[in-house]
């Protein structure tokens, strides 16, 4: 176990007081970025990297960890309370956590996404510790092809989430469709649906499409009925973040689920940790749907927390992996960690662990240090941030306006952006008028522009050849489980529709 | 009244970061109208992270490691391959407190887009770094050499892949420039586009496209433990301890450096435009620019007033002939 000798040794030469502050620092900053919506760690590491420069190597990296976790321990809370999450890597966790919180178990909630944050970072960073290698080789398997074949594998497994009804999330799926069009298309440079606007030839940031659709819908709506019902606004507060026994027996599997979606998907450069956290959701939703869980849905289950907060969080962290061992930047966040370790003249890459191995290894346990931290502060955090409650609602929703605002703002100091976020917020408004889900529109937003792009690379390189999307055991198997699942679901679809006819026509003879 | 002190508390809280976040934004979009020796803004037309936010920030280090300039800021203004951050840099006629990193990319995405900014609405002020786009192939490819690679590209242009970085990149452009020199129609070229080298890596390692051109830096590892095989480098000499031929010294005249550079706004004075070149002249030689070059792997290409001139207008030539004949 020549790693774990390593990594002691990296624990040794992280554990200082002094770097102890470094990784507070970093870990509330990066919580703060996390919460604030719009704004993301990437963000934080940035500003952060010049004030670095003055500091060693060991204090800098275990500061860029608390940052790098931070980030995705703060982004979920501000999505439960306020329904209002704070990147799109938090909005799958939303939904339940937000129905949570409106039944009074806010405090709850948020302790089970930090543990769920907490476990799937561990268990990733615990991964990357010991596979790294055998993590690149898994990279390399995908190519255009494989990615294809994920991306419609991941839609149509989320597709649970769309089928309360069909029409309306086709309408959905249609709007996010067309938000992910607008921009320059990659393979051919041709200019779609931009107006003629060159500010819009990257197409629209995720991340304003996030802010607007749920953070701003979200104000307008409550602004549209504040008079109307304000009963029906108001959130109880109460509530302890201690998980009973009994909610930890639910949770649990719910965090190794969430782990186990995540961990592959850091390392492949798939739309980050977005695709995972809504597979998890999804099949939670599933498997509550099998169990007769009425809390789904309902009240909010602690489940649907736990699990897309866990596959997040392990993203992340074998997100790290793949940027280390293969110099991969899977994420903005890994991309800007790169230029900072090239500060340090660590090169990520295959070279790395011979070149600057104790560097590695001291970033490795600073990894670790920071996911305690971090999961220490935000326990006692979820009293406070569920305090945050008490705030009249006016000025709790002015507030997340003008946080909205500059978060946006701050991507690129565009003005342009802001009018986006603008007529973003109001489809998000009408949406929610309408009672269209949203969900659809963020699953579109990030899968169609990937199963575009990856179907024409991988028709381009075939040179039109349609059996190469079939032409390796990656594919295959992906299209074999669709298939299969497909199957089983139908069946089910037909067992359950003949159930409900037997009971109906039961019913009837009984009366 | 515990409730209303904690109320007070999170309201506090959340004006501190409010206010902070103000500032910092605050912070990275102002610029006064004092000296460029007081207060100097490089903008950078990138996202933080990317390729000229990195040449930005390494050459603020080296301003303030000799103290040329007091105040030096970095603004990120990204999109379009740089185009966007053109567009607005050319609207502030008469900054001279304003530098904007520009280099072969931006004429690449200029001719793309048949952008109305161009790099003629700007003051040229130096060209500091370069470095190089090399072609390379799996390690597992039968292709062993250059002229393997060549001879399997002339019998089927289009079956032969090729990965590399956005449209109008180095990567891209080199693409259609050696394809010229060896006699085949660049527009018949396979060329796959990623957002960026390391997307294009995973291509490449997957063994999906055949080959795959991008800079060198970002593959010089991959080469090194020999997942990757290099046939040959754009640049007009072998780099130093770099063990890959020139595409020159095996017969195809493609040279072509991924600059990087300085430009200032138009409007400005000729005096003030003599101040930009004395503040790069001056960092140039610091030791700190020196150490950023190693670690960059850059090569000093430094060149200023009408050689520098010159070298643009080559260079857009040059640009527009190669997308013109790739056909876009």
């Amino acid at each position: 176990m020549e790693q774990i000798m390593l990594l002691m040794e990296g624990f040794s030469q992280a554990l200082t007081p002094m770097n102890l502050l470094w990784v507070l620092i970093g870990a509330l900053l990066g919580t703060a970025v996390g919460v604030l919506p719009g704004l993301g760690s990437a963000m934080a590491v940035a500003l952060l990297l010049p004030i670095t420069f003055s500091l060693d190597p060991t204090a800098a990296f275990i500061m860029f960890a608390g940052v790098y976790y931070g980030g995705l321990f703060g982004d979920s809370t501000s999505g439960i309370l306020l329904n209002t999450p704070g990147n799109s890597s938090a909005i799958a966790s939303t939904f339940e956590g937000h129905r949570m919180a409106r039944n009074g178990l806010a405090a709850k909630a948020l302790a089970t996404a930090a543990m769920g944050a907490f476990i799937g970072g561990l268990l990733a960073t615990t991964v990357v510790v010991f596979f790294a290698p055998t993590l690149v080789k898994l990279a390399t398997a995908f190519g255009p092809a494989e990615y294809f074949a994920l991306a419609v594998f991941a839609f149509l497994a989320i597709s649970s989430v769309v089928s309360d009804s069909i029409v309306k999330g086709l309408i959905s799926l249609g709007i996010g469709l067309v938000l992910a069009l607008v921009g320059v298309d990659g393979p051919s440079g041709t200019v779609r649906y931009t107006l003629g606007l060159p500010q819009l030839f990257d197409g629209i940031s995720i991340v304003v499409i996030t802010v607007g659709l749920l953070a701003l819908g979200e104000v307008l709506h409550i602004a549209a009925r504040i008079h109307r019902d304000p009963e029906a606004l108001r959130i109880k507060p109460s509530g302890r973040p201690r998980l009973s026994r009994h909610d930890l027996r639910k949770a649990m599997p719910a965090w190794l689920r969430g782990t186990a979606f995540g961990l592959p998907f850091g390392i492949i450069p798939a739309g980050g940790s977005e695709v995972p956290t809504f597979l998890a959701y999804g099949t939670e939703k599933k498997l509550a749907k099998r169990r007769g869980d009425i809390e789904f849905g309902q009240i909010g289950s602690i489940r649907g927390v736990a699990a897309p907060e866990a596959a997040g969080n392990a993203t992340a962290g074998t997100a790290m992996g793949a940027l280390l061992a293969l110099g991969l930047p899977t994420s903005a966040t890994a991309a800007i960690m790169i230029a900072a370790f090239q500060q340090y003249g660590m090169q990520p890459g295959p070279l790395l662990f011979e070149r600057s191995g104790d560097m590695v290894w001291t970033l490795l346990a600073s990894l670790f240090i920071g996911l305690v931290i971090l999961l220490i502060m935000n326990m006692q955090f979820a009293v406070l941030w569920a305090k945050l409650l008490l705030v009249p609602r006016h000025y709790l929703y002015a507030g997340i306006t003008v946080l909205s605002v500059l978060g946006v703002y701050a991507i690129s100091a565009s003005t342009l952006d802001l009018w986006v976020l603008l007529g973003v917020g109001l489809v998000g408004f009408m949406m929610r008028r309408y009672q269209l889900p949203l969900a659809p529109v963020l699953i579109a937003v990030i899968l169609g522009p990937l199963a575009e792009t990856e179907l024409r690379r991988a028709l381009t390189v075939s040179e039109g050849d349609l059996s190469t999307l079939v032409s390796s055991p990656v594919t295959i198997t992906l299209y074999i489980i669709l298939a299969i699942t497909l199957v089983v679901s139908g069946m089910q679809h037909m067992r359950h529709r003949r159930k409900e006819r037997e009971g109906q026509a039961s019913e009837l003879t009984s009366v | 009244m515990v409730d209303k002190r904690i109320m007070g508390k999170v309201v506090y809280g959340v004006a501190v970061v409010a206010i902070a976040g103000l500032a910092f934004t605050n912070a990275a979009a102002s610029g006064g109208e004092s000296s460029a020796r007081n207060k100097l803004v490089l903008m950078a037309p990138a996202a933080p992270g990317g390729g000229w936010d990195g040449f930005a920030r390494e050459a603020q280090q080296a301003m303030k490691s000799i103290g040329t300039v007091n105040n030096i800021q970095v603004t990120n203004i990204p999109g379009a391959g740089g185009t966007i951050g053109l567009s607005q840099f050319v609207q502030m006629t008469g900054r001279h407190d304003m530098m904007m990193v520009t280099g072969g990319v931006m004429i690449g995405a200029v001719e793309l887009a048949n952008s109305d900014t161009t790099l003629d609405d700007v003051e040229l002020v130096a060209r500091l770094a370069d470095d190089y786009a090399a072609l390379v192939v799996p390690a597992k490819s039968d292709i062993q050499d250059l002229d393997d690679f060549i001879e399997v590209w002339r019998e089927d242009p289009g079956g032969t892949s090729i990965a590399g970085g956005s449209l109008g990149s180095i990567d891209h452009l080199l693409t259609g420039y050696v394809a010229q020199k060896v006699g085949i129609d660049p527009a018949d070229t396979n060329y796959i586009a990623y957002s960026g080298g390391g997307e294009a890596l995973t291509s490449m390692l997957s063994g999906t496209t055949v080959g795959g051109i991008s800079g060198y830096n970002e593959v010089a590892d991959q080469v090194e433990v020999g997942t990757l095989r290099a046939l040959a480098i754009s640049s007009e000499e072998r780099l130093p301890g770099v063990d890959v031929p020139t595409f020159k010294e095996l017969g195809v005249d493609a040279v072509m450096a991924n600059w990087r550079g300085f430009v200032g706004a138009p409007g400005i004075t000729e005096e003030q435009k003599q101040e930009f070149v004395e503040i790069v002249t001056e960092f140039r030689d610091s030791q700190q620019w020196r150490d950023a070059l190693e670690r960059n792997n850059w090569t000093d290409s430094f060149m200023v007033g009408d050689q520098f001139a010159d070298f643009v207008d080559n260079e857009i030539t040059v640009t527009a002939q190669i997308i013109e004949g790739l056909g876009l």
